[in-house]
């Protein structure tokens, strides 16, 4: 019975070492399409390493990009642990933004102690009531949230609109009056000088620490057991005396009111307004980013870094192959991981076999 | 008479054990012939591996004489084999016209004929007296009429060899009498037919000729003239070593756990348990024998509170169980080791440490509102490895990586250090080793001993003998007898358990 | 007033809405019958313009880029179908990452081949039947007798029978269904799997090159959410093509209503909100529950 494995059977090996050999072998895929455009591939990717990776401005682009990815690969990672697919993080980070700038713009006297709690509290709780629906939907009539997720990212998206173009806007534009002053965020380079210029700000204190919340929920909490619970083997949660449709819920509004806090980095942090329009598709990448960093709350940090890095990195990169670079590489990326999985785990077991036998032989 | 079918020395292995070694049955041309034997003696992989739908690692097969190879369903179907499983292969949103032409679909102008179809089909349909609604969906119609559709599909491909799984599982006394009499039909006019079954009397009814098989092996032959219940349930069971446990006689204490007129009827309105009563005193091992589903599991969910019965009371220690959620029947005191470890009891994707805490995480020892303890998870995890001799030594590795009996530890440690009153163990040594077996027969002795009172459903006779204070049988959703004690023979319990014997309604309340 | 809004101009704008919903639609139906869930219609749409303004471009030929739009549909969907079918990974990621993929290959193209990375040169559009009748207005004429929008309505149509009355749309269902059960008797799930996705790939490409002509050219992401809407459509009509066609022509009417009363009476996002509010009620199952086929989405295992 304790037959002693290969070290790289072990699932947390192969958890670590899946997005590492996903993300090499789309570089790897990559470096075609920057042939085929007639460039050096490693002279493009030390170019775009360099100036992301080589100076504080690049750095600080880099987690400004980094920021709202962290907050949307939480979120499905955070849904995904109870076996739920949040595609709506988008929409929950559109209604959340918007009200963190709604409240922001009625709330001007107030000290900036409480008000900046109260605008980040303002984008949970619009995040989260666009997580409830959903949850709600898929625990009592068993619609699958997938699709009502998918739906609910177009009607944030026209509810906003509606709002930034006829309601709540400036003017001409399609953005909100600016927030209270006392409910900004501040930059980095108010404080550190190196950043100058880039608009990476504090926000990314609380993309840190709802990673940390993240972990000691479903690590560290009953409530978390239960999620995971639910989430592997909803027939034994059940027989645990666990409610299953309540931790569908439950988790789909932290999931959302978690994409909720995307407003904190550019709405409290960047432009002090919610504009239409501003996030593209930062609800989607989180997807990418959750299933790269195997839904654990660090390896979310270390994959939204990646992917805020190839955000950034598109523009530099811009002179020599078109910026779109970086889309296909992200998507390569995603599809390696999902495939990866069978077939990295396929090829591992043929080489741990062949040696076996060599062994023997 | 010819044979229609010979399976020569066929053998079939899984990962874990050998479904068929080296079988040979051989069935006439002509008749029907009976299939039967306990669960898991090998009768579904053997004909499923005669379907195409496993290749056998070693053996041949002939076919009307011929041999043959049969890869896919595709070539039994080409050699006229028809299969009906125990679960059926319907297309349940399709019209019964569809799902029996399906694969088999006659064209015209590419659009699919149903006229003259139907019309084949309605002939063949009154030829055997298997009146079906060809235009009402599947999932329209009851289990009685879905059978009849699978029955039709094989003829409607001009099987002449018919292989039935099972057949009256889901049926009602009465459909089975009608099916009985479609088969003998069949027969008449030259069918082959092997019916999958453990249920003696069937077999006494309808059968030609009756081959026994049991733990992979073909147990023996007989015709069916010429045998009788007793020497098939004997052949069934076997005489093996019984396992016998080290048990005192004690005398049982007060009743813990009533159950009074207990029923349940499903979604699609069949009575799955009717009006059944039972007592479990504390001390004492109260074992509920029977071939699986006749009712033991809608029992078991039922007291669990993972079903909802539909009328009848459910007591612990005097106190109303019945209708609560499972969270509250674990808190009045009941432990519950489930039939199906993957699916029910544990969750094979975490730890054994976190499995072993399933349902007891709310305890103060092992979290408060805020955070779990993980030092006392740990501790625990420690204790009942130890305790239970779970290997490997682990707390932290998956559930998945343990064997079956290790992994069936696990769940009766946990259940066991509940500390519960009641305590019901359902196939509790289901695919375990035979070390794991004798460990987990002493703990519940161990734990009966201790006073709780102990409800233990098995397929498994041996366990129910050796095991049982008292032994109540179950049969088609009732208790269909009580024995006071253990002291019985195999082939007395068979003949209950198949439904050969006892039909009226018994209670097992008092000792 | 109402007059005004339900002209033949009218009629003819909810036409040119609904004919790219409806072919990719119908995709979706094909797709998910066979039991692959397609979210990556949107990407494949996008290809599928991509390639017909490509094809249309170098060739002076319409035909030819249409046959384009068809190709590059399904080269997109296989990528898919070998994904979801063979390697028996995540659907719906699958997708998403497709669609993503083609967003950036598109606009990688684009920039190599045009030097933009927003949108191509002017293509043709595509040549037209003479009817005979209302030549007064010759737009709404010209689409009524463009050839793809008469194909649009043979394919629903014969989608309809393809799925529900010939052998090929009882085995589709069938796999999609209940693979098991179609395995039983001797159907190949994975080829009608393969079958499944193809269409739908060629269907929605179609959808694609549809757009381009459309508008004469091709821009970056054009398919602008017709994809999800498609999708919508599809579940609307519980998964039937002319129930979908219908969703269809429905979220088409809506959109050129909008179009019609652009800035006044309700506000427009309220309208562009009907299709996806819609599925949601339809899912719930407050009008009729919209079940999708049994096996939808998930890879069948032969071994046990």
């Amino acid at each position: 019975m304790t037959e002693k494995r290969h070290w790289l059977e072990h699932p947390a090996t192969q958890n670590f070492l899946i997005p590492i050999f996903a993300v090499v072998l789309s570089f790897a895929v990559g470096a075609i399409f920057i042939l085929i455009v007639g460039q050096d591939p490693f002279q493009v990717y030390s170019v775009l390493f360099s100036q992301t990776l080589g100076n504080s401005y690049g750095v600080g682009q880099l987690l400004f990009k980094t920021t709202p990815l962290i907050f949307t690969g939480l979120s499905v990672a955070l849904c995904f642990k109870a076996g739920l697919f949040n595609i709506g993080a988008e929409g929950q980070l559109q209604i959340g933004a918007f009200m963190t700038a709604l409240v922001g713009m009625y709330t001007v006297g107030v000290p900036a102690f409480i008000e900046i709690p109260l605008l980040v509290l303002a984008g949970m709780v619009g995040g989260g009531i666009w997580g409830f629906i959903p949850g709600y939907l898929k625990a009592k009539t068993g619609a699958h949230e997938v699709i009502n997720t998918i739906m609910l990212n177009f009607v944030a998206a026209a509810l906003v609109s509606f709002f930034v173009t006829n309601v709540f806007n400036v003017p001409a534009t399609v953005h909100t009056p600016s927030i209270a002053p006392t409910g900004r965020i501040p930059r980095f380079d108010a404080v550190f000088s190196g950043f100058q210029g880039s608009p990476v700000n504090f926000s990314i204190v609380i993309a840190l620490l709802a990673a940390l919340f993240v972990w000691y929920y479903i690590d560290r909490t009953r409530y978390g057991y239960e999620l995971r619970v639910v989430g592997l083997n909803s027939k034994a949660a059940e027989y645990g005396g666990i409610s299953v449709s309540k931790n569908i819920i439950v988790s789909m509004v932290i999931g959302g009111a978690i994409a909720g806090l995307v407003g904190t980095n550019y709405v409290m942090g960047y432009k002090y307004y919610f504009e239409e329009g501003f996030s593209t598709g930062t609800g989607f990448m989180g997807i990418a980013v959750a299933l790269l960093g195997n839904n654990n709350p660090f390896g979310v940090i270390l994959a939204a870094l990646l992917f805020g890095m190839l955000e950034y990195g598109g523009l530099v990169i811009n002179t020599m192959v078109p910026k779109e670079l970086v889309s296909i590489l992200q998507a390569i990326v995603i599809i390696f991981v999902i495939s990866s999985n069978k077939i990295f785990r396929k090829i591992l077991v043929n080489f741990l076999k062949k040696r076996t036998l060599s062994i023997n032989d | 008479m010819p044979y229609a079918i010979e399976l020569l020395n066929i053998t079939k292995r899984f990962a874990r054990t050998t479904a068929n070694d080296d079988i040979t049955l051989k069935v006439e041309s002509g008749s029907i012939h009976a299939l039967v034997g306990e669960n898991g003696a090998g009768k579904t992989t053997l004909m499923e591996t005669l379907y195409g739908l496993y290749q056998p690692d070693s053996g041949r097969i002939r076919i009307h004489g011929k041999e043959v190879s049969i890869r896919s369903p595709h070539d039994s179907i080409r050699l006229g084999i028809g299969m009906v499983h125990q679960h059926f292969m319907l297309v349940p949103p399709l019209t019964v016209l569809e799902n029996i032409v399906l694969g088999a679909e006659t064209t015209r102008y590419s659009l699919l004929d149903l006229k003259k179809t139907t019309a084949e089909i309605s002939e063949l349909a009154g030829r055997f007296s298997l009146s079906v609604p060809l235009d009402e969906k599947v999932e329209n119609i009851g289990v009685g009429i879905q059978q009849r559709v699978e029955i039709l599909k094989a003829i409607y491909r001009k099987a002449d060899i018919l292989v039935l799984d099972e057949p009256t599982a889901v049926l009602t006394p009465q459909e089975a009498v009608q099916l009985f009499k479609i088969l003998s039909e069949l027969k008449e006019e030259g069918k082959t037919i092997v019916l999958i079954t453990h249920k003696l009397n069937e077999v006494m009814a309808i059968s030609d000729r009756v081959s026994v098989m049991r733990k992979g092996k073909i147990a023996g032959e007989v015709e069916t003239a010429k045998t009788n219940p007793q020497e098939l349930a004997q052949m069934m069971v076997g005489r093996p070593v019984l396992l016998r446990v080290e048990k005192a006689e004690k005398k049982a204490g007060e009743p813990v756990l009533a159950i009074n007129d207990l029923s349940y009827v499903d979604r699609r309105g069949i009575s799955l348990l009717k009006k059944v009563s039972l007592e479990v005193g504390s001390g004492e091992i109260l074992g509920i024998a029977g071939v699986e589903g006749n009712g033991q599991s809608q029992l078991v969910e039922c007291i669990a509170g993972l079903m909802k019965p539909s009328s009848g009371s459910i007591t612990l220690d005097g106190i109303s169980i019945s209708g609560l959620t499972p969270r509250d029947v674990f808190a009045r005191g009941l432990a519950h080791v489930p039939e199906d470890r993957i699916k029910r009891g544990l969750v094979v994707e975490m730890d054994v440490k976190e499995n072993l805490i399933l349902g007891l995480h709310n305890q103060p020892q092992f979290s408060s509102r805020l955070a779990v303890n993980r030092k006392s998870i740990m501790d625990n995890a420690r204790f009942l490895i130890t305790k239970y001799d779970i290997r490997p030594v682990d707390p932290d590795i998956h559930a998945r990586g343990l064997s079956g009996g290790n992994q069936q530890k696990v769940i009766i440690a946990r259940e066991l250090s509940r500390n519960a009153q009641v305590i019901i163990a359902s196939q509790p040594t289901r695919g375990v080793d035979i070390g794991g077996i004798e460990f987990i027969h002493r703990t519940l002795v161990e734990a009966r001993d201790a006073g709780k009172a102990v409800l233990l459903v098995s397929a498994d006779l041996n366990e129910i003998l050796s095991l049982s204070d008292r032994i109540a049988v179950m049969y088609d959703g009732r208790i269909v007898k009580v024995f006071p004690n253990s002291k019985v023979e195999e082939s007395e319990l068979g003949l209950y358990m198949t439904g050969s014997k006892g039909d009226s309604q018994m209670k097992a309340v008092g000792s | 007033m109402i007059s005004q809004i339900f002209s033949l101009a009218f009629l003819a704008q909810t036409i040119r809405i609904t004919v790219p919903y409806s072919l990719a639609s119908l995709g979706g139906v094909y797709s998910e019958r066979g039991g692959v869930v397609n979210i990556a219609l949107e990407g494949i749409i996008l290809n599928g313009a991509f390639c017909a303004t490509v094809g249309t471009y170098y060739t002076g030929s319409a035909l030819f880029g249409v046959a384009c739009g068809i190709a590059g549909g399904l080269l997109t969907a296989l990528i898919h179908a070998v994904i979801s079918i063979h390697i028996k990974a995540d659907q719906i990621i699958s997708g998403i990452a497709i669609n993503l993929f083609a967003v950036g290959i598109t606009k990688f193209v684009l920039e190599i081949l045009f030097q933009s990375s927003s949108n191509s040169p002017r293509i043709a559009g595509l040549p037209h039947i003479h009817l005979g009748f209302i030549e007064n207005q010759p737009d709404v004429a010209n689409l009524l007798g463009n050839p793809l929008v008469l194909a649009t309505i043979f394919i629903v149509i014969a989608s309809h029978f393809i799925i529900f009355k010939t052998r090929f749309g009882l085995r589709l269902r069938s796999v999609g269904e209940n693979p098991e059960a179609a395995d039983t008797v001797g159907i190949g799930v994975t080829l009608y799997r393969y079958y499944g996705v193809l269409i739908s790939g060629a269907l929605a490409g179609l959808a694609g090159a549809w757009l381009a002509f459309d508008q004469h050219s091709f821009t970056d992401g054009m398919s602008a959410g017709r994809g999800y809407i498609a999708l919508a459509a599809m579940i609307v009509g519980k998964w039937n093509p002319l129930g979908a066609a219908a969703a269809c022509l429905l979220f088409g009417f809506a959109e050129s209503l909008q179009i019609q009363l652009q800035g006044g009476g309700l506000p427009t996002q309220f309208i562009q909100m009907i299709p996806y509010v819609a599925t949601i009620i339809a899912l719930a199952g407050f009008i009729g529950k919209a079940v999708a086929p049994g096996a939808d989405g998930i890879p069948y295992e032969k071994e046990k």
